[in-house]
């Protein structure tokens, strides 16, 4: 007996334009509750630097500018072939789809590990907040708040790619079971949405924390 | 279904851009931009650079541009929401005086 084949246009919707239409404005939706989460976080960071201007410098300039500029442009070339990726769905390439999708979660996953390495070397540092922070200056406790913020907001954002990663994962498997169709790829273009909005997070986390002192 | 297909060539050319900008904001961080004077000039210049990454990534990479005018409204909704709660936030600190701790709480 041949499977049968579930359409993807829910009963709740007229057509299909409309349903497509509803997903990518409810994503959008999602996203601006995403820039008031990270908006708390960088309003929160900019009172304190305000505040502890010297602190926040000196903490800032222990980032490993090398690495954060390498992942900036890790993210943005993501970006692309995430961009891709929908045009190959809008098509109907599953091919060049599974491709894109490949090369975007391995750019993701390249981001983490750089990522993990500075994490690493903070630890080694003793640059970690907590009873194993040491920093020799008059103003250690304000750098100490420096990478409260640092590991808060860089964590939240590696948090949000690895919900990425698992999302792409499965755009994988669906594209493999060719669930896309250039009728039907709703699925692959608010990931790409959420992606996109992943990268506009990070643009702005590494000229705040790794650019802004670097001239002092 | 159709929806507007983004030709290659501009992907590209914004992946350019952004690469440029990024390549920008690295090397400008370097130099004191204030003169020692405005200590601010150079975040702003870093912000500056951000806000036109971002803009491209949402008009370009997102689709707004090809976008509907509701998806405009909740973008702009989004991004003024945010404007009020930096703009109030640092309204507040900036023009509070701060009193002296009392000589009980060291």
């Amino acid at each position: 007996m041949a499977e049968t084949v579930e359409s993807p246009l829910q009963h709740h919707f007229a057509s299909a334009e409309q349903q497509y239409e509803a997903s990518n404005l409810g994503m959008w939706a999602f996203l601006v509750t995403e820039i008031m989460f990270f908006g708390g976080l960088f309003a929160g960071f900019i009172v304190y630097v305000s505040f502890y201007a010297e602190g926040f410098a000196e903490g800032s300039k222990h980032l490993d500018i090398a690495l954060g500029t390498v992942n900036t442009l890790v993210l943005l070339g993501s970006s692309l072939t995430m961009a891709m990726a929908v045009r190959s769905a809008q098509r109907g390439r599953r091919n060049p789809l599974l491709l894109f999708l490949g090369l975007t979660l391995a750019l993701g996953l390249v981001f983490l590990g750089i990522k993990s390495v500075e994490y690493s070397h903070k630890f080694h540092q003793h640059l970690v907040p907590g009873a194993g922070f040491h920093f020799d200056s008059p103003v250690a406790q304000n750098v100490q708040l420096f990478f409260s913020f640092y590991f808060a907001m860089t964590g939240m954002h590696a948090l949000h790619m690895v919900v990425g990663a698992g999302l792409l994962t499965w755009l994988m498997v669906g594209a493999a079971r060719e669930r896309f169709s250039a009728e039907y790829y709703t699925p692959v273009e608010v990931t790409g949405l959420y992606w996109h909005f992943v990268d506009i997070v990070w643009i702005f986390l590494f000229p705040t924390l790794y650019l802004v002192a670097r001239h002092q | 279904m159709t929806h507007h297909v983004v030709p290659v060539r501009i992907y590209l050319l914004v992946f350019t851009a952004l690469i440029l900008l990024t390549a920008l904001t690295v090397v400008v961080s370097f130099y004191d931009l204030g003169g020692g004077r405005l200590h601010y000039a150079n975040a702003v210049v870093a912000l500056t650079i951000a806000v036109t990454k971002a803009t491209l990534v949402v008009l370009f990479f997102m689709h707004l541009r090809y976008g509907s005018h509701q998806t405009w409204v909740f973008v702009g909704a989004g991004v003024f929401w945010l404007l009020i709660l930096v703009g109030l936030i640092m309204a507040d600190y900036l023009s509070r005086p701060w009193l002296p701790a009392a000589p009980w709480l060291g």
